[in-house]
């Protein structure tokens, strides 16, 4: 089939199942989105690079497919990077297309030039220049085939101008050849013989899933797994929606604003099992400390994962759609009573957990942010997506939200990105039309994008944003309260933007809630209403996440709610 | 600090470069030495790369994240393998008339070769361990070194498997 490369990009991501592309035209893609035009290929013109990248994102993470983007040479592909450098950081499958300029131009600091392959190859998985445009069908099948087996990533695909108009022979290939990877990442059987053997041995295990666990889809077999040997959970943040929340057994969120019981729980525990999960410096705190009395177990499909943060005694190497089901068999054969065998040890940590849930202080004058979570907790159906931004709300998101399911709980976990938030949203509401999605953002993120309202309002994309409004940058304010003598350097916001006015600006519907007792009321008819909203919440702006590992010390080391001056 | 070399088999494309040496300086990992050339197979290229490490858990690193770029095919340490490593290396020295004999008889122990001669300098080539290179330089250093070009160390295992077959 004769075509030019414009259209062979387009006939490529059809035959990917593409849904929708977001994205921002430009010089250097000028004939690409000719051909979009001609093909009326669904596409979402963002008001920024960076919402085009963090769209794609939110699609992918709520999806479990794989999110696309296109921008223009230069800056248009700059723009990118902090949403490429996310996904990478969280293993989001992602295709992004920059156009570059010509081949002939190439090299020589034209207008709109810049190095993209050169500046992401650190923050992709794979990435690559297409400057034949035979090459093109190869690419990008093969870029689809990296980006979502294995530990999936993101794939950037540079492509210089004239390619697109250059003419050839399409043919898509069926299979990709890549010496280097084979996207098979079965492991080795014997491997969880091992654990077998050690859970045997066992008296107080522990379960740490992360966002492995959502990003394989392993979660409901993982909850048989739970049903069948009653062994208690924490959760990192990525991994949270695995199981829900409120169920007995599972701690909650670990590390340094995690629960104090899963934080006790790890430093007590014999053996702890890491399932999808990489044991960031958020959650192990003190390495030397971390998990004292363990031997650690670590279910990991990135092999460079295994022994990079922690010694793991007994690795299981391989990709968890491989191992979770083998486990689960084994698990069902045995004749071990393991629910018998770790009942004492279930039940401390449970009341543990009962004794010190997460808490804060009622006011009757002001509106608490973790009160707020709550509230929209309770008034959402149990298929709502969460989206947060970066900071106290996120934090307060993960320990009041009751998160029930997986990829419901959408947020920037490795690179905490402030302004992931209302773009991610925006694509998690274009993959999940029939979903509620609720994004939590404060008054520091929300201006890191706060463009995308007229994205939201101009293609009517029904997304409710919970404004915690608190006039601060609260989590850098909250670092100052406690390690720099109070002195609130650079983060006190002046507060005279009118956030409601913003949105209304942008085309969007807006309200304000200031008062406690129109929290309820106001919060309910918001998230029952058409078409997105901005519900802009007043709150406090001296509020401390807690409890709070400091930086680097023991995970039982913990600043408690409660001890509040 | 332990050395090691790694025999690093890379798919031969564009980018693939990049690729490598991006990794090993955003993993802030110590090489001592890299260098690349084409192979036996068309498509192949090697990269030698000659890594310092603290422990194992480090070296293990380095191999685990090389071998995670989608354009690495095989990575072998062949410092864990019986194998003959080799460095090349060319010394532009101040030679005259008086100097020129004594320095032909170092290069002679050294079983190197003289290949340029000029009224001024000689360049000498010579291949060897890295201890031997550093001798020769340390034996040459009285009479001037006016410049050094090292290919940093290559090497192969011996018996006649390849790395592509270990």
């Amino acid at each position: 089939m004769l075509m030019n490369g414009a259209q062979a990009v387009l006939e490529s991501l059809k035959r990917e199942n593409v849904e929708v592309i977001f994205g921002y035209p430009g010089g250097a893609v000028l004939d690409l989105y000719d051909a979009l035009y001609k093909t009326k290929y669904p596409h979402i013109l963002t008001r920024h690079e960076q919402g085009a990248v963090h769209g794609a994102d939110g699609y992918a993470r709520a999806t479990g497919k794989v999110g696309v983007c296109f921008a223009t040479s230069g800056p248009g592909a700059t723009n990118l990077i902090t949403g490429i450098a996310t996904a990478n950081m969280d293993s989001i499958p992602l295709v992004c297309f920059t156009g570059q300029v010509t081949n002939p131009l190439i090299g020589k600091d034209s207008f709109q030039e810049a190095d993209i392959v050169g500046i992401t190859t650190p923050i992709t998985k794979h990435n690559y220049l297409v400057k034949k445009a035979a090459e093109l069908p190869r690419v990008i099948r093969e870029a689809f085939f990296i980006a979502s087996t294995g530990r999936p990533g993101p794939v950037v695909i540079d492509i210089a101008k004239d390619v697109f108009t250059t003419e050839i022979d399409y043919e898509y290939p069926d299979k990709v050849h890549l010496p280097g990877y084979s996207g098979d990442f079965t492991g080795d059987e014997s491997q969880l013989a091992d654990v077998m053997e050690v859970l045997g041995e066992a008296k107080r295990p522990l379960f740490f899933i992360g966002g492995g666990l959502t990003l394989s889809n392993q979660a409901e077999l993982f909850r048989e797994i739970i049903d069948k040997t009653h062994i208690p959970v924490v959760s990192s943040l990525m991994g949270l929606g695995c199981i829900p929340s409120s169920q007995e057994g599972f701690l909650g969120m670990v590390g340094m604003h995690g629960s104090y019981a899963a934080n006790m729980a790890v430093q007590e525990c014999d053996l702890l099992i890491g399932i999808g999960v990489r044991f960031d410096d958020r959650v192990i705190g003190k390495v030397d400390a971390f998990a004292p009395k363990a031997r650690i177990v670590h279910f990991e499909v990135d092999k460079a994962e295994i022994n990079k943060n922690v010694v793991a005694d007994f690795p299981v190497v391989g990709d968890l759609r491989w191992s979770m089901p083998i486990f689960a068999s084994l698990l069902r054969e045995s004749a071990v009573d393991y629910k018998g065998r770790y009942n004492a040890w279930r039940s401390h940590v449970i009341e543990m957990n009962g004794t010190h849930p997460f808490e804060y202080t009622t006011n009757n004058n002001y509106i608490m942010p973790q009160e707020l979570i709550e509230k929209v907790s309770q008034l959402v159906d149990d298929d709502t997506v969460i989206v947060t931004d970066v900071g106290q709300h996120q934090m307060w998101a993960a320990q009041f939200f009751n998160s029930r399911k997986p990829r419901q709980f959408l947020t920037s976990g490795g690179l905490g990105t402030m302004g992931y938030g209302l773009p991610a949203a925006l694509g998690a509401k274009l993959g999940q039309p029939d979903k509620k999605v609720v994004l939590f953002t404060g008054d520091g993120s929300i201006m890191m994008n706060c463009q995308e309202m007229s994205t939201a309002a101009d293609n009517n994309i029904d997304v409710k944003v919970v404004l915690l409004h608190n006039r601060v940058l609260g989590m850098v304010t909250q670092w100052q309260r406690m390690f720099y003598g109070k002195r609130y350097s650079q983060t006190l916001l002046g507060g005279k933007t009118d956030f409601v006015k913003l949105a209304e600006a942008m085309g969007m519907a807006a309200c304000r809630i200031e008062k406690p007792e129109d929290l309820e009321p106001m919060l309910k008819d918001a998230l029952n209403s058409d078409g997105p909203m901005l519900i802009d919440v007043m709150l406090p702006g001296n509020e401390d996440v807690l409890p709070m590992v400091a930086p680097g010390a023991c995970l039982s080391d913990m600043v408690l709610g409660g001890e509040k001056e | 600090m332990k050395k090691y070399i790694l025999a690093v088999l890379v798919d031969n494309k564009p980018g693939v470069l990049t690729h490598v040496s991006g990794l090993i300086s955003r993993r802030a990992f110590n090489i001592e030495s890299i260098s690349a050339g084409y192979t036996e197979e068309r498509d192949v290229t090697r990269i030698n790369i000659e890594v310092s490490v603290e422990d194992d858990r480090e070296l293990e690193q380095v191999v685990h994240q090389l071998g995670k770029l989608i354009d690495v095919i095989k990575i072998v340490n062949l410092g864990q393998v019986d194998s003959i490593v080799r460095e090349l290396v060319l010394l532009k020295v101040k030679a005259q008339k008086d100097t020129l004999a004594d320095i032909r008889n170092i290069v002679d122990i050294f079983r190197g070769k003289i290949v340029d001669v000029s009224p001024e300098n000689v360049v000498i080539e010579l291949t060897g361990s890295r201890s031997k290179i550093e001798a020769i330089c340390e034996m040459l250093a009285e009479f001037q070194i006016i410049e050094i070009a090292r290919t940093g160390a290559i090497a192969l295992s011996r018996g006649p498997v390849p790395v592509k077959n270990m």
